[in-house]
């Protein structure tokens, strides 16, 4: 017990430590070469305009994360659904994948101003850019799962006469949850770029300005501080929504899956 | 006295060839009497857990037929592979509770059903412990359990114990021969340990490869129950001697 306490110990302490050793460098470095904030803030400084500017920025930041969360919430649903109907017909999968690939391949800075032009809502254009980005790797991964299940627990099951329900139901998507799981990780993370990148194409327009539209517009007024504390909040969301999809993972698989067992001691 | 009996199933001219052109197997005849333990004996690759396969209605023969005595028995023939193959996020009681409710049956009905093949098998207490909490011959335990909680007419068995140590396999053995006993069912159980077959089977085949075929045929005419000290009898020793020198004569 013991030993794993120390190991947690370490797991939070190591990186803590090189964090603050960066962080103290840079400061000294922006003290002693004295560097003008509008180049380089010190950590401070951000740390002190976050906590001036939090507030508002919080404001702005509930509008990306909504979009975030939507965007995340469609790519489950829609490509689980999509990876579910592969697994029914292979034909179905070898005709839709590769356009699935071409939406994943294409640049989502390429087609923002399109769809952005295309879809009237501002919420609702930047909510498709997201959901764009972030869907492929629940597709990817989900389709991938559901095709991995025990050929021999396949066989099991027609030995038994099973229903394509009862195969789907009991046997293919249980398989694929860990890989579905492992794909939702990925696309919480590619939602919130996803959303970020279309509301730095959207521009600094509209009446819902999420937290990109205010790193643009400290950008233009040369307000670097804020730039950067507005950055780090961003970060800071997609650590948070990481860390929740990882939770949920291993609350889902603990029991059985490899991935969610304590390391051996 | 399996021999006089009618046969539950025949295969007649059974023959396999797969899409790269190997033939696996070549017009096999084989009449498995209701009730027999029979074994299929024979180095890997020579075709026998195809053969069981195609028993099973997993793989379709490519030539030949299987007959059945009294209509197909769809629903009343389990398997055991060589792996324990359980679902890896379900617990023990919902594993061996998968057939039934493949076919259909309520879990409240069926409870006192699943609880006497667990206890059976050893498993009582284990109940909702997952798969990979228990060792290999636990799990192979609950592998045979889910295989009988349907009260199959035939047991198809292929190599269930060839990855376990030797401690739990003659363990397992003669737990086999019990469960054999108490639920009447005919048993084909494919292996390719000769102390295995003649311990438990009333009648051995042998199998050769490149193509598939079988070559010799022995009764086993020691009395059951056999329990462990068999392994010691001269009369087992004399019986695998026999069967081993049928094996390399075949395979030389």
């Amino acid at each position: 017990m013991s030993a794993g306490w120390g190991e947690r110990l370490h797991r939070i302490a190591a990186p803590l430590a090189v964090g603050l050793l960066m962080l103290a460098g840079w400061e000294a470095m922006v003290r002693i070469n004295s560097i003008p904030p509008y180049i380089l803030p010190g950590p401070l400084l951000v740390a002190e305009t976050l906590w001036r500017d939090g507030p508002s920025l919080l404001v702005s930041l509930t509008v990306t994360l909504r979009i975030s969360l939507a965007a995340l919430a469609a790519a489950v649903i829609l490509g689980g659904a999509l990876a579910i109907l592969f697994a029914q017909s292979r034909l179905l999968e070898i005709s839709l994948f590769p356009y699935a690939v071409i939406l994943q391949v294409t640049p989502i800075v390429s087609i923002a101003p399109l769809i952005i032009i295309w879809v009237n809502d501002t919420f609702l254009s930047l909510l498709v850019c997201a959901w764009i980005v972030a869907f492929f790797p629940i597709v990817a991964n989900t389709t991938l799962g559901l095709n991995s299940a025990d050929r021999n627990l396949v066989a099991l099951f027609r030995l038994y006469g099973a229903s394509r329900w009862q195969v789907l139901r009991h046997l293919r998507l249980p398989s694929a949850l860990p890989y579905f799981l492992a794909g939702v990780r990925i696309s919480g993370g590619l939602a919130l770029i996803g959303a970020v990148v279309a509301e730095f194409v959207a521009g600094t327009g509209g009446a819902s300005t999420g937290l990109a539209s205010r790193i643009l517009e400290a950008g233009y007024r040369l307000e670097i501080p804020r730039l950067f504390a507005a950055l780090l909040l961003l970060s800071l969301t997609g650590i948070a929504i990481f860390a929740a999809l990882s939770w949920l993972s291993r609350r889902l698989l603990a029991h059985w899956h490899e991935s969610a067992l304590p390391s051996e001691e | 006295m399996e021999d006089a009996s009618t046969p539950l199933l025949a295969l007649v001219g059974v023959g396999k060839s797969f899409r790269n052109g190997i033939e696996a197997l070549a017009r096999i005849d084989l009449a498995v009497a209701e009730g027999a333990f029979l074994s299929i004996l024979g180095p890997s690759g020579c075709g026998k857990s195809t053969l069981l396969r195609i028993i099973a209605g997993l793989t379709p023969a490519t030539a030949g037929r299987v007959a059945w005595q009294a209509g197909d028995l769809k629903g009343r023939i389990g398997f055991v592979f060589q792996e324990p193959t359980l679902m890896p996020w379900a617990n023990i009681r919902d594993n061996v509770f998968l057939p039934l409710r493949l076919q259909g049956k309520s879990r409240r009905e069926e409870a006192p059903r699943i609880d006497a093949m667990l206890a059976a098998l050893g498993l009582a207490g284990f109940e909702r412990v997952y798969p990979r909490e228990l060792s290999g011959g636990m799990r192979m335990r609950v592998s045979i359990a889910r295989a009988l909680v349907t009260e199959p007419r035939l047991l198809l068995m292929d190599e269930p114990f060839a990855a376990l140590d030797e401690i739990t396999r003659f363990k397992l053995n003669e737990d086999l021969l019990d469960l054999w006993r108490q639920h009447r069912c005919t048993i084909v159980f494919v292996t390719h340990s000769v102390f295995e077959s003649v311990f438990l089977s009333d009648r051995i085949v042998i199998m050769t490869p490149r193509p598939g075929r079988i070559v010799s045929e022995v009764a086993i005419d020691l009395p059951y129950p056999r329990r462990g000290d068999l392994r010691t009898d001269p009369a087992y020793v004399e019986r695998c001697g026999e069967v081993s020198r049928r094996l390399a004569r075949a395979t030389a």
